[in-house]
């Protein structure tokens, strides 16, 4: 933990050194806040939930201030406000620790969360208070003087219904025949979810036109729902379903199809809808194995930087080496949340944190994987390092409530023994 | 459900294999690709901000320079120059925030910005100390040499290549139309996409040096070079053959007869037949005497068919055909100059170059020296051996036979008072009605009992008129005036 500290505060001296060879006039604060929040989000963990998994936090603290960093060499505006993000992101993640001491608490409000989810997602669908920052997707609400991504809390949310209802309708789920000839399908009763999860999932896409977010929610869906029932048939249709889906939108919205169009081929339109990803190439390719050096990318020509292609930045200044450090944090993340998961013997709690994990390795893979150009790009934030309040927020929520299971588990484990031993 | 959430572990791990594939195959594998793109000004931005050397002619004149950007409030705080505006564009290339670089900009961009191997040794010396430790490059070009083309050449699409024989140093390197670097160099936005968008859409494409990136057809001047192959294979001397005299030749495979110019008769030896550029004579002596091998061979011994090691980014290759061995029509109208031969301006220069300088073709080039910001010299150029199309003896015989063509031939357009001047002219016709030509002349002079310090070739395209005597009227007073600005450079004759 200590360690990754340090990292972060070398890493911000050196970047500032990189863009105006200075040392930051302000680091003696910026050391004082960085220590007094991730350590003090360290040892609430020790303190509320001291059996917690030890590699989680640590990851998610270099992940956040390399973001951090990286979005301070672009813009300081920007580096101030996620500052803040991170501090009211730590203060949520102290909150989750302390609210929720065990996550089956959620379990009983799962129809609360159902509503509460949907709700928000379709938020941005009512008129006069949904708008597009820009960037052409409306994801965003505005409530008096906050703006904010209803749909990153619709996430967490949903997430929380899903596991409790396939928690309670698994078994039925599972067993439920459905003969149509050789085929062996789920009963009809029970595709309803998913019929309902894709058809969210249309809307989203129709009306927000925020592909990245439909496909993550699908995704979602589908992946929990095989895990809790085990049958594969779900993975099938649910995949028939989706690809339905996005050859109907490819077809006919036509967002969509500049988004496959560009993927296809970008260097059609270099300065048209080609730009930002070529760009991103670019900044990635001029990076090559060590980068340029933090501060140091040339970066502000590609649109949204700081936001869905700040891995292209990170690829710039830190070079395949820090791309990799990248990825390989998130496989620990996802590595530690699987492990989570498959610890804990309780059925909600187990599909929670794959449905957390998957939140975050998904949503991570979909952006980094659109901004590499291995999948079309669809604008989500990378978890944790992308400028953005509601989502890192919410992001330090999920790890809140993956700390939480992890020390359930432990504690449990702990009873069982001190049980052993009495007796 | 363990074994699920396991398979989704692997499942996912895979998927960041794969992007971590990706991210090598960007950064390792395309990296130089992507860099290269003329798209790509990664480079340039990070090189805008720092300080960059300056570019000077021969006679001192400063043709790009860094200075402070007038504008405090922008985000760079130099912008780049090019004082003699279009006279040196296509040399200098541009070094535009938008749009990357070209030209010397380009190739010397290490130099200018103080990054190559030996300048950042020095650098280290100076590492307390803050000074710049920039290249400022020296170029072989010479502003009054290109003044006098352009003046020459006026607002004729062509271009003019003068060069140093004996060195392969680039005296002057115009072409018509030209741009200014100033528009797309600009740090203005608007300003650099218009006239991006507006020279790359505008006629005759001024953003590209024609001198050596483009090609045409190099009609009779490209009998020099058959000449020269006759005479290294020791097939042709100034005594044998005698070619027959007649108003066409007819090579075999076909019934059309390649006829000389406007009907006339001509052949004899190789002196006659260069004097008057007899196209009969010449025909045969590519399709007959020398025959397809030697004339191939031959013609890649002159820097056809190769890429020249020229200092400047992305040179075109001059063009001779090499599937002309069961084809003596085609061979025949290669020999002099026509069907799928094409040569820039530069490789008629250097052809001129070889003859005058004792049958080598020094490699072509453009720096002189880098100096740095104290004067002293960083890295200077060392001329070297290109090729060697000829021996001492054959080019000295085809020199004899070029100073003839200027004496008495078709090329005494350019002959200069008290100098020994060699030359050919050249008029690739088009085929169109009414009928135009590329027009053509190369060639050298120097003081008389010495070897030729300068060599020239001059083409203008799309002239009215299609005679012989085209080349010779057009072109000639170009390449006068050109060789006389020259000369008295390197003090007369």
């Amino acid at each position: 933990m200590l360690m990754t500290v340090v990292i972060v505060c070398a890493a911000y001296v050196l970047a500032s050194l990189g863009s105006d060879s200075r040392i930051p006039a302000n680091i003696i604060p910026f050391l004082v806040a960085v220590i007094a929040l991730f350590m003090g989000a360290h040892f609430a963990v020790r303190k509320l939930a001291p059996g917690a998994d030890p590699i989680l936090l640590p990851t998610v603290t270099l992940l956040n201030g390399l973001g951090y960093v990286v979005i301070a060499g672009l813009n300081e505006k920007l580096a101030a406000a996620q500052a803040t993000w991170t501090a009211i992101g730590i203060l949520g993640f102290v909150l989750t620790l302390w609210w929720v001491k065990r996550p089956r608490d959620l379990e009983r409000y799962r129809y609360t969360f159902a509503l509460v989810g949907i709700g928000l997602l379709l938020l941005p669908l009512v008129p006069g208070l949904g708008y597009d920052a820009g960037s052409g997707s409306k994801i965003w609400v505005k409530l008096g003087p906050i703006n904010f991504q209803p749909g990153e809390i619709a996430k967490v949310a949903l997430a929380i219904f899903f596991a409790a209802y396939l928690a309670d309708q698994r078994e039925l789920i599972a067993t439920s025949q459905w003969k149509i000839g050789p085929l062996r399908l789920p009963h009809p009763k029970y595709l309803g979810p998913v019929l309902i999860a894709w058809g969210i999932t249309l809307l989203v896409m129709f009306y927000q036109k925020d592909l990245g977010s439909s496909l993550l929610f699908f995704g979602l869906f589908l992946v929990m729902i095989w895990v809790a029932t085990q049958r594969t048939s779900f993975l099938v249709i649910g995949g028939g379903l989706f690809t339905a889906g996005a050859v109907f939108a490819w077809r006919t919205l036509d967002h969509v199809k500049v988004r496959v169009d560009i993927w296809l081929d970008p260097w059609k339109t270099p300065s048209g809808n080609g730009y930002q990803i070529i760009q991103g190439m670019f900044a990635i390719a001029f990076g090559g194995l060590t980068g340029t050096g933090l501060g140091r990318g040339g970066d502000t020509r590609i649109p949204a930087a700081e936001n869905d292609f700040i891995f292209a930045v990170i690829a710039e200044e830190l070079g395949l080496a820090g791309g990799s450090l990248i990825i390989i944090a998130y496989l620990l993340v996802i590595g530690s949340g699987l492990r989570i998961a498959a610890d804990t013997d309780q059925v909600f709690d187990k599909l929670l944190a794959t449905g957390f994990t998957l939140l975050l390795g998904l949503q991570a893979f979909i952006i980094v994987a659109g901004v590499l150009r291995l999948l079309p790009l669809t604008g989500v934030a990378l978890p944790f390092i992308s400028y953005g309040g509601s989502s890192l927020v919410m992001n330090y929520v999920i790890l809140a409530l993956l700390l939480r299971t992890s020390d359930q588990t432990s504690k449990r484990a702990m009873n069982r023994a001190a049980a052993e031993v009495a007796a | 459900m363990n074994r699920n959430i396991m398979k989704l572990g692997i499942v996912l791990v895979v998927l960041y294999v794969a992007l971590f594939a990706k991210l090598n195959w960007i950064q390792v594998v395309d990296k130089n690709s992507l860099d290269s793109n003329p798209l790509n000004t990664a480079e340039v931005r990070r090189d805008f901000n720092r300080p960059r050397g300056t570019i000077l002619t021969a006679d001192g004149a400063v043709i790009a320079q860094s200075v402070a950007n007038p504008d405090t409030s922008s985000e760079f705080k130099r912008m780049r120059v090019y004082p003699e505006g279009e006279l040196f564009g296509q040399t200098t290339g541009y070094f535009s925030f938008r749009y990357g670089s070209s030209g010397l900009e380009r190739q010397y961009n290490d130099e200018l910005s103080g990054s190559t191997f030996d300048q950042q040794i020095e650098g280290f010396g100076d590492l307390f100390v803050a000074r710049e430790n920039v290249g400022n490059v020296s170029i072989s070009l010479r502003k009054d040499i290109q003044e006098t083309a352009r003046t020459q050449l006026g607002n004729r699409e062509g271009s003019v290549v003068a060069l140093d024989p004996r060195t392969g140093a680039i005296l002057g390197s115009w072409s018509w139309p030209s741009y200014d670097p100033n528009t797309v160099s600009s740090l203005d936005k608007t300003i650099a996409e218009t006239s991006w968008k507006m020279l790359n859409a505008a006629p005759g494409v001024p953003m590209r040096a024609h001198f050596y990136q483009d090609r045409y057809f190099p009609g009779s001047t490209f009998k020099v070079v058959t000449s020269g192959i006759g005479l290294q294979t020791g097939k042709v001397t100034n005594t044998e053959p005698v070619y027959p005299f007649t108003n066409g030749y007819t090579p075999e495979g076909t019934n059309k007869p390649i006829m000389n110019f406007g009907g006339e008769t001509c052949g004899g030896t190789l002196p006659e037949i260069l004097r008057v550029s007899c196209n009969s004579s010449f025909a045969q002596m590519g399709a007959e005497t020398i025959g397809a091998v030697d004339m191939v061979a031959g013609a890649g011994s002159f820097g056809f068919n190769a890429t020249v090691p020229i200092d400047m980014p992305d040179p075109v290759k001059s063009v001779f055909p090499t599937n002309v061995g069961n084809n003596q029509a085609k061979l025949a109208m290669s020999s002099i100059g026509q069907n799928d031969v094409q040569a820039t301006p530069l490789e008629m220069a250097m052809v001129a170059g070889a003859v005058a300088n004792g049958g080598v073709i020094m490699k072509p080039h453009f720096l002189f020296e880098v100096r740095n910001v104290r004067g002293d010299v960083v890295s200077s150029y060392t001329p070297s051996k290109w090729l060697t199309p000829m021996s001492s003896s054959a080019a000295a015989t085809l020199f004899d036979d070029m100073v003839g063509v200027a004496k008495g031939g078709t090329a005494t357009g350019m002959a200069i008072q008290g100098c020994t001047v060699g030359g050919k002219t050249g008029t690739a016709q088009l085929g169109t009605d009414p009928p135009k030509s590329h027009t053509w002349i190369m060639g050298f002079a120097g003081p008389p009992g010495k070897p030729p310090t300068v060599a020239v070739a001059v083409v203008v395209l799309n002239q009215s008129g299609g005679s012989e005597a085209t080349g010779g009227r057009i072109a000639a007073p170009i390449a006068k005036a050109v060789l006389q600005i020259a000369l008295a450079a390197q003090g007369g004759c």
